[in-house]
């Protein structure tokens, strides 16, 4: 029961934030209760629970996949376009979506499982990257290519229209993330969740105990696709249309760094890393207008400017001396729910038949 | 006699399970030294964490140099030859290409090798993978021999060779232990007999019995009790 | 038929780029077990550093002499990049590979990012000679010479690493280590020197790519590495991780393929079509073309 009611009262008291009328000087530009700062709070926990989905893919069932943003990417446009260009009612939209949600994930990892290793990152990464192509394309102009779509607010509840009703917005996100966590953390306490921790470990032997990886693999990407999906359509409401960065292989390679930056295959890892690195892609580029940083000479300004080059190298130092993520810390074993993923980078050609690098079992 | 190689309550972990739990034993300098067991025991386990190819924690000292530390190729470099229990020649190279990288300093003892095994030299440019079991086997034999190594470290170089080449083997390594430190893993008794002056025996992860081969042998219910066969081999 | 022509050749000259990055990215993922995420960095440093070199050396000597001389800062810049990769983020990182990889995550995105931060995503005019802008009639095709010069430099940089591979103790290292890399070790052969070699050239060729693409594209942005990266990622799994003649064969059907199916189609199918090769070929044949499936 006190595992249920710890996240019960954190995202109980996350959900009074927009009540407090609280100044957090230089981490935020306004008080708390203000929309801007709510904004970015609730991209915040937005990506907090993409990444937890991201996670049970590749934390918890080991697969390295490359892809992952080609399903937030999804619902991002779908929903853009399902109430812009096509003018569908909200309902109807998220029916389609959640149709789409499903049966892309089926079918896309159904051909990924196929192989393992890194060849399945590959596959991956290369459906995630006719997702970019399709929206840079713009075919039939329904993408927009650069400039993105602009949602239509007509089809949504009044109450999530308005920047005066960011905080439901806020709400909106935070629910969000809430259930993802709790999916996520049933999912993953299930019997198939176990299953999906022993492939993670030695899917030989889970293949040597009689079942069979590949639809538990199944399971879980489609499990966690979906969910990014969810994240998809409610970042959509949250900003107001469809950019296509949320199709780049640089949106992938930032869930990967917020899991690990949190912890990978731990309870709050993702979440935290999330919240931590979308706030730090928020503000850094405010940090880098701020005074101090501007008086800098330019050899430290330019880097500093830039939030994904203070990102990427706090990431390498991270993975240096804190490889098991915030959560990770003090944990037994700095280096155990990594290690476990090594076999996500094995060399793998074909189905099963992990080739141990280490030794033969005894 | 001196010992070579000494190794002091070595301690291996494989996946989570204790696989060597604090194993020594001395393995004399000249002669040959078999360490039997049955399967699972950890025998192939020692041999590679000699080798430095599985962490290890421990003593294993050669000639006094503490090798537990080391990385695998300067323990090689030391004059430690190695024949995997699965060969591992590079099957993409030739043969005479597994032997040229088995090269260390130059001083390559290519008449003695080509000496024991002819054909290794009528084979030279042929792709390793080719080869068959017992070819390999010659070819592996070989490069541990190439150069002047102290110690040789050798698995079963028997497994799965018919009984003619097990006697070629089996001569070969009686030349080997002319002129090297022999620490053989081998279930073949027949074999042992052959070449063997000490032996050490695994059990579950330690040494149970160490001594002279012949006693060993001779004793029908120490081999049903470490072996599990009935002694008649 | 010429435009087939030209379509084939410009189609070779794509996959002569790939196979520039392929190259590199097989031999160090074959060898290291390292899945190099910074390569596409090393491409774009390349570019910009010979583009940087470019701009300094305005007004000194004809365009060839400071185009190739820029060519040479560029692959300098991007060869130090890529030892000093190796030497402080890999090899401190030796067999902890899932670290390896996130590490050449990070630090790809750092130095793109970089990179852009310095100068923009703006793409920059990259400066070519004459000569290569100029056409060749092929065919009664038109064919702009840069085209034969990235095909050349693809087939010198393949010819050169076979006889590596062939001729040289480090390649015959390189060769067994992809196979076994322990093994490598138990001969008493310290392999992470060969860690280091190969990852030089795997930035010397990516570099080159580099600066190449700026003269195909006739420009250079920041994007550049990333976009050429996927690519290539690509080109190695379809040839099968760890074998050269395989991203040799991948990168010119990869290549030939986009060309035909962008212009014979429309835009954009040709990627979308290279993807499909990928879904198809892993498919049938997991190990990839040349079914080379690297045993660690």
């Amino acid at each position: 029961m006190l595992s249920l009611f710890v996240p019960l009262v954190v995202f109980g008291l996350l959900a009074l934030v927009p009540q407090l009328s609280v100044d957090v000087p230089r981490l935020f530009d306004g008080p708390l209760d203000t929309p801007g700062t709510l904004q970015i709070l609730a991209l915040c926990l937005l990506f907090g629970g993409v990444a937890m989905s991201y996670d049970l893919l590749f934390g918890y069932t080991g697969l390295l996949s490359f892809g992952h943003a080609l399903y937030f990417a999804l619902g991002v446009y779908l929903t853009a376009i399902g109430l812009s260009k096509w003018e569908w009612s909200l309902a109807r939209t998220l029916l389609v979506v959640a149709l789409i949600g499903l049966i892309a994930p089926l079918v896309l990892g159904t051909i990924s499982l196929r192989v393992g290793g890194i060849a399945f990152a590959m596959v991956t990464l290369a459906f995630a990257q006719a997702g970019t192509v399709i929206v840079a394309k713009n075919p039939d102009g329904l993408t927009g290519a650069e400039e993105g779509v602009f949602l239509n607010v007509d089809p949504l509840p009044e109450f999530f229209v308005g920047v005066f009703n960011m905080k439901n917005l806020y709400w909106l996100a935070l629910g969000y993330a809430a259930a993802v966590f709790f999916i996520v953390r049933w999912a993953t306490d299930s019997s198939p969740g176990r299953v999906w921790q022993a492939i993670r470990e030695n899917e030989l032997r889970v293949q040597v105990l009689g079942l069979r990886p590949f639809s538990y693999k199944l399971m879980a990407f489609v499990l966690a696709s979906f969910l990014a999906t969810a994240g998809g359509v409610v970042y959509a409401i949250l900003i107001g249309g469809a950019t296509p960065e949320v199709a780049s292989p640089n949106l992938t390679l930032s869930l990967l760094i917020m899991v690990v930056l949190g912890g990978a295959g731990l309870r709050w890892g993702a979440l935290l890393g999330g919240i931590l690195y979308t706030f730090l892609d928020q503000r850094l580029p405010a940090l880098a207008g701020s005074e101090q940083v501007q008086d800098l000479p330019s050899i430290f300004r330019t880097p500093l400017s830039e939030p994904l080059f203070v990102l990427g190298t706090l990431f390498i130092l991270l993975v240096f001396f804190l490889p098991g993520g915030i959560a990770g810390i003090g944990r037994r074993g700095r280096r155990r729910g990594l290690r476990l993923l090594d076999e996500a980078v094995r060399p793998e050609g074909a189905r099963g038949g992990v080739v141990d690098e280490a030794e033969a079992q005894a | 006699m001196k010992p070579l190689l000494e190794v002091e309550g070595l301690d291996v972990f494989l996946g989570g399970s204790h696989v060597l739990k604090g194993v020594s034993f001395a393995v004399a300098e000249g002669g040959v030294t078999a360490l039997l067991g049955r399967n699972g025991v950890g025998k192939t386990t020692t041999l590679r964490a000699i080798m430095g190819l599985s962490e290890r924690r421990g003593r294993v000292s050669l000639d006094g140099a503490e090798l537990a530390r080391e990385r695998t190729d300067r323990i090689v470099r030391r004059g430690v030859g190695y024949v995997p229990e699965d060969r591992d020649i590079f099957a993409t190279l030739t043969v005479e290409e597994n032997l040229r990288l088995a090269e260390r300093n130059g001083s390559a003892r290519y008449d003695l090798v080509y000496d024991l095994f002819p054909e290794l030299r009528e084979r030279g440019g042929q792709r390793a993978g080719t080869l068959s079991g017992g070819q390999q086997q010659m070819l592996a034999i070989s490069r541990a021999l190439l150069n002047e190594n102290r110690l040789l470290l050798i698995d079963e170089p028997t497994k799965g060779l018919a009984p003619l080449l097990v006697t070629e083997v089996a001569k070969a390594l009686e030349k080997a232990a002319e002129i090297a430190t022999v620490l053989l893993v081998e279930q073949n008794l027949g074999v042992v007999r052959r070449i063997a002056d000490q032996v050490v025996v695994l059990d579950v992860g330690r040494v149970v019995h160490a001594g002279p081969a012949k006693t060993f042998l001779d004793d029908p219910q120490l081999i049903h009790r470490y072996l599990g066969v009935s002694g008649a081999e | 038929m010429s435009t087939w022509v030209l379509l084939t050749i410009t189609g070779l000259g794509l996959g002569a780029m790939y196979f520039l990055i392929a190259s590199g990215l097989s031999l160090i993922y074959g060898l290291m077990g390292v899945l190099n995420f910074a390569h596409g960095a090393f491409i774009t440093v390349g570019a910009y550093a010979s583009w940087y070199a470019q701009g300094k050396l305005d007004g000194i000597g004809s365009i060839p002499l400071r185009f190739l001389a820029a060519a040479l800062v560029g692959l300098a810049v991007g060869g130090a990049i890529a030892i000093l990769t190796e030497l402080v983020l890999i090899r401190p990182l030796y067999q902890r590979h899932i670290e390896q990889v996130l590490v050449t995550v990070g630090l790809g995105l750092a130095l793109t990012a970089l990179v852009a931060g310095i100068w923009t995503q703006t793409q920059q005019v990259y400066l070519t000679p004459m000569w290569l802008t100029e056409t060749t009639s092929v065919f009664g095709a038109s064919i702009p010479n840069d085209r034969f010069v990235e095909i050349g430099a693809a087939v010198v940089v393949l010819v050169g690493i076979l006889a590596f591979f062939r001729f040289t103790r480090y390649g015959l290292i390189v060769r067994a280590g992809v196979e076994n890399r322990a093994m490598v070790m138990a001969l008493g052969i310290d392999v992470r020197k060969a860690f280091t070699l190969v990852f030089l050239l795997g930035g010397l060729a990516a570099a080159l790519a580099g600066i190449l693409s700026g003269v195909y594209y006739g420009g250079i942005d920041p994007a550049r590495g990333t976009h050429l990266l996927i690519y290539a990622f690509i080109v190695v799994v379809i040839g099968g991780l760890g074998s050269i003649v395989g991203s040799a064969a991948a990168a010119v059907i990869v290549g030939l393929m986009q060309q035909y199916a962008n212009y014979y189609a429309s835009s954009g199918v040709g990627d979308i079509a290279v993807v499909l090769l990928l879904a198809a070929v892993l498919l049938v044949r997991p190990g990839g073309l040349s079914g080379a499936v690297a045993a660690h």
